[in-house]
């Protein structure tokens, strides 16, 4: 529903993960689907892949308060699968930057209030290699201006004009807009030859 | 002007414009199934709200079902509760559900056309990205997230942005042993995983326009492996012989109004895309996935490919992908050996796609120590398939015959990979751990192919076979 927060300006601690085309079965393996609710789900984010390489970012002790995500090209490809944003979420993941996004991710993490900002690649490489050299370092991720700022740099970043609205205003989680529609709704039902009955 | 289908159906479905810029847009069959929807429902019950279209939503169990024993309660106490909860959720707010004593269960992409419930001009929407399938029938069908799911079941509506529309042609003719799958598989090795995103693909073209209506729903499906959030095929004569007599779709009279409806929302000659991409249909041989996501494939002729010969940007993924799958570039794809074979799938789980296995699973017989499984997609596609007998040709080809069911295409019930396996597979997705094993490995390739892989224990180029 509608929330009073905005989600003007995001900062934290960023946390780089490498790799171009990681999809959400990555991000959330298909075994924890089994599930009716979404708790938990912060415990096994990126599961199979941390097992499997020790030096996972998601593993190293000194990214675990990190809430600024950066990552390559079509992250969050595949699956539809809402755990996969809701699994980072609930790790503490609070804003992603990358090359570029699956589109279903994209919107689902828009529905939960996590913007993802697309950038140059170089600008990625730069700010991956900035916050693994320093990991304390603050990543602000500004939906307003579009930019992401890191120590003296700042990035041009990009968020489609209407989840950069629905984010500033709040109403990035829709249903109370769409709501509003109030009788359009079911009168546009009704202009339709297949709800008619032709 | 000329208009796309894309034009119109957006329109015919546009609610309002929401402050936002985005589209309210009203979203005409919604389907629904046991994996993504427990949370909206919930959502739903807190808000105190009900589903404000139950005549256009319908729901089936697909994700969770066993294959091999369906009595209940099942096995797997999890899959159990959420089949419980999928049939409370589905009595509380008084949606139709296709149980498993329906006779018309099955995986939500295979039923929705398979039923017709899903036509040419809707908005589909259904938390599954392979919900593009649908655009076969000439619809606006895409995947969404739980969150969406609840939005749906409120409003009937999505808050969404329109893509681009890039038509996808594939021109000429295809060569015998080539299938739908083969080319979705070159189309997506042509423009990339992440080619699509930001576009609708409308899929044209004389190979398009020849192929059957499974066969263009096998192609709509994986258009989300291509980085496209929906694609489609504009409605014509095979879209309505194929949607004729089916139990939803329009009877009679009413069949003839909407045959004219339907032509129409096709996309005019002369219309305007926003980029046109060909593909030469001659040029495509059965094709075979060698790596970890679905654009990193070759001909079955062609040897896996080094990632010196990939763009600088590309190369880190190769090597990835090589490493994991422990293939050694240079060599031949074919050959590879394979310890489990999968037909099935949203993509390749319909009665075409068995005929076409069971065409091959007659020259021979499974290879030892391969494990072979045949999922038909739906528990029509399965009673079809008994009729004209395809299950004793698998069964004595020494296939297991299952239920239907989404099965080992994503490992949510027993049909899982072990270990390294190397599983030969007519499913949608190659990813790491994708079957059910964090370290097993998946080709994807055309039923007939898996079918050829099973019997000699290796890929095998399933022309020969047929010739």
């Amino acid at each position: 529903m509608t929330t009073d927060i905005k989600r003007s300006r995001i900062v934290g601690r960023g946390i780089p993960l490498h790799g171009n085309d990681i999809d959400t079965d990555r991000i959330i393996p298909a075994r924890y689907l089994k599930a009716v609710t979404f708790e938990g789900m912060g415990e096994h984010v990126f599961e199979d892949a941390r097992k499997q390489n020790p030096e996972h970012a998601f593993n190293q002790a000194t990214y675990q308060s990190a809430s600024v995500l950066v990552v390559g090209e079509n992250f969050g490809c595949g699956s539809s699968r809402e755990h996969a944003p809701q699994a980072l979420m609930r790790w503490g993941i609070a804003a992603i930057v990358g090359g570029s996004f699956g589109e279903i991710f994209f919107g689902n993490c828009t529905t939960l209030g996590i913007p993802c900002l697309t950038a140059a690649i170089a600008d990625i490489e730069w700010l991956q290699r900035a916050i693994g050299r320093d990991t304390g370092a603050a990543v602000t991720v500004d939906v307003d201006t579009q930019e992401v700022r890191c120590g003296d740099r700042v990035i041009k970043a990009r968020i489609p004009d209407g989840s950069r609205h629905q984010l500033l205003s709040g109403t990035w989680d829709s249903t109370a807009v769409l709501l509003e529609g109030g009788d359009a709704i079911e009168a546009t039902a009704k202009r339709l030859p297949y709800v008619s009955g032709f | 002007m000329a208009r796309t289908l894309l034009d119109k159906v957006w329109e015919a479905h546009t609610v309002r414009t929401l402050p936002s810029g985005q589209t309210q847009l009203l979203i005409g069959l919604h389907l629904v199934h046991e994996v993504t929807t427990p949370q909206a429902f919930q959502m739903l019950k807190e808000l105190k709200l009900k589903v404000r279209m139950p005549e256009r939503t319908f729901g089936t169990l697909d994700h969770i079902i066993p294959t091999a024993n369906q009595a209940r309660p099942f096995a797997d106490p999890m899959a159990e509760e959420m089949a419980a909860q999928m049939i409370r959720n589905s009595k509380d707010f008084g949606l139709p559900l296709f149980d498993l004593d329906s006779g018309r269960q099955g995986i939500v992409h295979v039923i929705g056309p398979e039923l017709g419930l899903s036509q040419p001009g809707m908005t589909i929407a259904c938390g599954d990205s392979h919900t593009a399938t649908h655009g076969a029938v000439g619809a606006i069908a895409f995947g969404i997230g739980t969150t969406q799911v609840r939005d749906v079941l409120a409003t009937q509506c999505l808050a969404m942005a329109r893509p681009k529309l890039r038509q996808v042609r594939v021109e000429g003719a295809l060569s015998r042993g080539v299938y739908a799958k083969d080319v979705i598989l070159t189309i997506i090795r042509t423009l990339g995983v992440k080619g699509g995103v930001g576009y609708a693909y409308e899929y044209a073209g004389p190979v398009i326009e020849r192929m059957t209506m499974e066969e263009r729903l096998t192609v709509c499906n994986m258009s989300i492996e291509g980085g496209a959030r929906f694609g489609y095929v504009n409605p014509d004569q095979t879209t309505v012989d194929y949607l004729r007599g089916r139990p939803y779709a329009p009877q009679g009279a009413a069949f003839d109004r909407a045959r004219e409806w339907w032509m129409g929302v096709a996309t005019e000659p002369g219309a305007a895309f926003d980029d046109v991409k060909r593909i030469d249909g001659a040029a495509i041989e059965p094709v075979v996935t060698w790596g970890i996501n679905p654009e990193q494939s070759v001909g079955v002729s062609q040897p896996i490919p080094s990632p010196e010969s990939a763009p600088e940007a590309e190369r880190p993924t190769y090597r990835e992908a090589l490493g994991f799958m422990g293939f050694e570039a240079g060599r031949p794809i074919k050959g590879t050996k394979i310890d489990v074979a999968f037909v099935g799938s949203c993509t390749n789980g319909r009665l075409s796609d068995l005929r076409a296995a069971a065409e091959v699973a007659r020259k021979g017989k499974v290879a030892k120590g391969v494990r072979a499984l045949i999922v038909p997609g739906s528990q029509q596609v399965a009673k079809a398939a008994e009729a004209e007998g395809l299950h004793e040709i698998f069964q004595q080809a020494g296939f297991q015959w299952r239920k239907a069911g989404c099965s080992m295409c994503l490992g949510m019930n027993d049909d899982k990979l072990q270990g390294r396996e190397v599983s030969a597979s007519s499913s949608n997705r190659n990813f790491i751990g994708r079957q059910g094993s964090p370290t097993g490995r998946t080709l994807l390739m055309s039923p007939a192919m898996v079918v050829a892989a099973a019997i000699n224990g290796v890929v095998t180029d399933v022309r020969e076979m047929l010739a």
